[in-house]
């Protein structure tokens, strides 16, 4: 049991890194998408070994499934090319080492965490996450459903294809 | 009732002046010059009926008093809208409504054909409005509100006609001039606040009548003299004396109705009054009071030398002014405070009635005014002729008309006087007089006798001027001939005038000691002597400039003349030591305005753009710098935790 | 044994690979899937934390950040969309109009 643990993690981390590595280095933004899905169910995956089962799904569905989805189609709406090779510039080599730096930083903090027994009061089932949103946490998950709403109607106002005469009153 | 009155007496013509403000345009010019007359003949009516009911009154200085409203309120001070009519500025207030109605009617035809005539009429009732609130304010702030609104409509109406620079140019002089003294009058103020704690005229005086009974202030107290000093000097703006009476002349620049209302029958007076006003002040303090006698004895000399030699009609009369005022002051220093008063009174009749007539020659010549280039005049205004003739009597002081009584009055007190100072400025008052009955008559001589010496542009409408302009000088010729009835010398028991004002300068007198009753016949001497030395003068004007001026009659050359045409060249010391310095200064600060304060302001504004171009090369819009920057923080972050 | 630390220590290189996406690449829409990669990172810091806790609570945690990131990503979008209708280009490097 104890190795299936590690192996899962070790699998499902790797996996996760290179996917992110990929959607980086990907120079069509197509791969990049797809790659960057391999990321998500790899994360997911992560989410099951941590056994918080709820969100592992939901992982799956919102990432994986709509935000991929959404990022398809944009990037197909725009009909968008290669991006073309081009060498680096100082604020590329600026930014590639400040991220080694971020890298190595994060690292550093994170093996200086003590690990602390894992004592989890309550799992990460469905039944006990709508327990902790339907008690204590009510009203951020209303708030959430009233900023998805927002997001929805603002979304529809900002992408929408202007008619001419709008237009030239904006320009106006 | 009678407060109710008195407050009407103030408050027509501030009313009858925003009718005509905001009605301008509907009234017809005719009708608002009729309100403006009714404006000042209902106030001058109705302080006859308050006036006469405190002649004859207590012990205390009898008054009828009203308070239109609160005004300035806060911590030790309370300052009210109050008036006061007491005999001295009863006086007064019937001097300016009276002579100011003549005048509006007067101004009704002298002003007939101007385009600003409407505009006209709402400054005259403004101007008197503000006098009588300088008269009747019984307190220093209403004084000074009413002091610097007749300066007001002093600058308004010498600038009437601002087309012309010069005009302008004359307002702003007399405006600039003005403030010298009021910064004086101001600053009297301040310390009477600060020495008696009230604003007040009457607790004022009272209080410093009381203050020297109780041993406070004694005679010759240096704060008292130094209100005094303060107190003179703002007199000396407004009444145009040395050294501050270089306006008037240039105020000559106005509508002559304007010169006769306003720079010689009352506004100019403003100065006496305060001084009359505040002679306990004066009679506490002798060294102010030397001062007031010297100044007033030279401003009368130095104006009348001027006087001598100047041609334009309304100039010699300016300078004449000046030089009465001068007289006034004399009377007021030497101790004479009812017959500097009387004087004003006989003055108002005589000064407008000779600047209304000098308006008459103008109006009738096109406004022709050098005096070389009248002569002859006699049969052609014959109203105008006989009335400037009473007046030219009354200026010089030819028994029986009424400048004669008042200038002998003074003369009297000052020739009569204690000590060396008081009989030295009479004495100059007396060579005042000779040269003021030889420029009256050489001016009268050179307008309206000799031959014709008029320009065929002033000959076109020479003609008598109409029943509004002669009837308001027939009504001042008979006051010119009668006022001297008002108050006779001593030896004649008669003083209506000294009498009505004994209360008001019973404490001044109290304090200097009553002048020492002088032997009948010592009176009757001065007086013959005085009459004597005038009727020398005017005899000799009158022979000297039978025939009119210029070639048949060449005027005498030389040092003295010369300074005297150049009037003794005060316009230009006050360039060289006043003005010149002044705009020195202001060039100075200005270029330092200019290059340094400017300058540091521009800099700082340079400045901060030059920063601004610095910092905006890290706004560049990318969107990468700025994630290169924020994960920079980040990472120093991060670190720090570590 | 797996411990926080390793996951913490996976969340690490994931967060500093979307940093190196987002300053590296011009695209906005890979800059933008690099944020949505930093945004996981953290969700998993948040559950990993969350087992040595309550589970149940963190998961309610990431759930509510997955409904922003899900809020976020669909605005982003429409922005994108609206930016390229303006500029035809999605080259970070050419959209500055906010340059000061």
């Amino acid at each position: 049991m104890e190795v299936l643990e590690r192996v899962a993690f070790y699998v499902m981390a790797v996996l996760a890194v290179i996917s992110a590595l990929l959607v980086v280095v990907n120079r069509n933004p197509v791969a990049s998408a797809m790659s960057l899905v391999g990321a998500f169910l790899a994360v997911a995956g992560l989410y099951l070994t941590l056994n918080a089962t709820f969100l592992s799904a939901i992982q799956v569905l919102v990432y994986a499934g709509a935000i991929m989805v959404l990022f398809l189609f944009v990037i197909m709406l725009l009909n968008l090319e290669r991006e073309p090779f081009d060498l680096p510039g100082i604020g590329r080599i600026a930014g590639f080492g400040l991220s080694v730096a971020l890298l190595f930083s994060l690292i550093s903090l994170a093996l200086g965490a003590v690990a602390r027994p894992e004592t989890s009061a309550r799992g990460g089932s469905g039944a006990e996450i709508g327990d902790v949103f339907f008690s204590d946490y009510l009203f951020p998950f209303e708030m959430a459903s009233l900023l998805l709403l927002v997001a929805m109607v603002g979304v529809i106002v900002v992408a929408r294809r202007r008619k001419p005469e709008e237009e030239e009153e904006e320009q106006a | 009732m009678e407060e109710n009155l008195l407050e009407l007496i103030i408050l027509i013509p501030f009313a009858s002046v925003v009718v005509q403000y905001f009605l301008h345009r509907v009234l017809p010019a005719r009708l608002a010059g009729l309100i403006a007359c009714g404006a000042v003949l209902v106030p001058f009516l109705l302080t006859v009926v308050v006036g006469r009911g405190i002649g004859a009154a207590a012990p205390q200085v009898p008054a009828v008093t009203a308070t239109i409203a609160s005004w300035l309120t806060g911590g030790g001070l309370e300052v009210a809208f109050g008036l006061r009519l007491d005999p001295l500025s009863c006086a007064w207030t019937l001097v300016v409504t009276g002579i100011g109605f003549l005048i509006h009617v007067y101004s009704l035809g002298y002003m007939h054909h101007d385009p600003g005539f409407k505009r006209f009429f709402i400054y005259m009732n403004l101007f008197i409005g503000s006098m009588l609130a300088l008269v009747l304010g019984d307190s220093l702030p209403l004084l000074f509100l009413g002091w610097e609104g007749v300066g007001l409509c002093s600058y308004l109406l010498i600038g009437f006609w601002f087309e012309d620079m010069n005009n302008a140019r004359a307002g702003q002089k007399a405006f600039v001039v003005n403030r010298i003294g009021d910064l004086g009058f101001l600053l009297a103020m301040l310390m009477i606040f600060q020495t008696f704690g009230t604003l007040d005229i009457a607790a004022v005086t009272n209080g410093l009548s009381a203050g020297h009974a109780q041993g406070t202030f004694a005679l010759g107290d240096a704060r008292i003299t130094l209100i005094a000093l303060l107190l003179f000097v703002g007199a000396c703006g407004k009444s145009a004396q040395l050294p501050l009476f270089v306006w008037l002349p240039d105020a000559m620049a106005g509508p002559t109705p304007v010169s006769a209302l306003i720079h010689a029958a009352t506004m100019v007076t403003a100065g006496i009054y305060m001084v009359a006003r505040f002679s306990v002040f004066f009679a506490l303090a002798p060294v102010a009071s030397a001062v007031v006698a010297i100044v007033g004895a030279l401003t009368a000399f130095v104006s009348a030398t001027i006087a001598l030699r100047q041609r334009d009609i309304k100039k010699v009369l300016a300078y004449s002014t000046c030089s009465q005022l001068g007289y006034m002051f004399l009377g007021l220093g030497v101790g004479a405070y009812g017959a500097a008063v009387f004087h004003v009174v006989t003055h108002a009749f005589f000064k407008a009635l000779l600047f209304l007539g000098a308006g008459s020659v103008i109006h009738a010549l096109s406004h022709e005014q050098n005096a070389m280039k009248m002569g002859g005049l006699k049969p052609h205004l014959p109203r105008t002729h006989w009335t400037f003739f009473v007046g030219c009597f009354a200026l010089a002081g030819i028994f029986p008309f009424a400048g004669f009584f008042s200038k002998d009055k003074i003369l009297g007190e000052a020739l009569l006087g204690h000590g060396w100072l008081f009989p030295l400025v009479g004495v100059l008052g007396l060579i005042t007089a000779l040269m003021t009955a030889f420029y009256t008559f050489r001016l009268y001589r050179l307008v309206f006798t000799g031959p014709e010496r008029l320009d065929a542009h002033a000959k076109k409408h020479l003609h008598e001027s109409p029943a509004t302009m002669t009837v308001p000088l027939v009504i001042l010729a008979l006051l010119s001939i009668g006022g001297g009835a008002l108050s006779l010398p001593a030896f004649a028991h008669f003083d209506i005038l000294g009498d009505y004002l004994r209360p008001i300068f019973a404490p001044a007198l109290a304090v200097a000691g009553e002048a020492a009753h002088h032997a009948v016949n010592v009176e009757v001497a001065l007086m013959l002597v005085s009459l004597a030395v005038v009727i020398g003068g005017a005899w000799w004007a009158w022979n000297r400039f039978a025939r009119g001026p210029g070639d048949q009659l060449p005027l005498p050359q030389g040092g003295l003349p010369f300074l005297l045409e150049n009037k003794w060249f005060v316009d230009e010391i006050y360039a060289i030591f006043v003005v010149g310095p002044m705009r020195g200064t202001a060039l100075l600060a200005g270029f330092f305005d200019r290059y340094v304060i400017d300058g540091i302001v521009n800099g700082l504004a340079r400045l901060c753009d030059l920063c601004g171009a610095v910092v905006r090369l890290l706004q560049n819009g990318a969107v990468h710098t700025y994630a290169l920057l924020f994960i920079a923080g980040a990472v120093y972050l991060v670190c720090s935790l570590l | 044994m797996i411990t926080v630390v390793d996951y913490y220590v996976v969340a690490s290189i994931l967060f500093a690979i979307g940093a190196l996406g987002f300053l590296l690449r011009k695209n906005v829409l890979v800059m933008f899937m690099s944020v949505e990669l930093m945004l996981n990172s953290a969700n998993l810091v948040l559950v990993a934390s969350a087992k040595s806790f309550d589970l149940a609570r963190g998961s309610a945690f990431a759930l509510v950040s997955v409904a922003v990131a899900a809020a976020e990503v669909g605005v982003g979008l429409a922005i994108i969309i609206a930016l390229f209708r303006l500029k035809a280009t999605v080259d970070a490097e050419e959209i500055t109009n906010l340059r000061g």
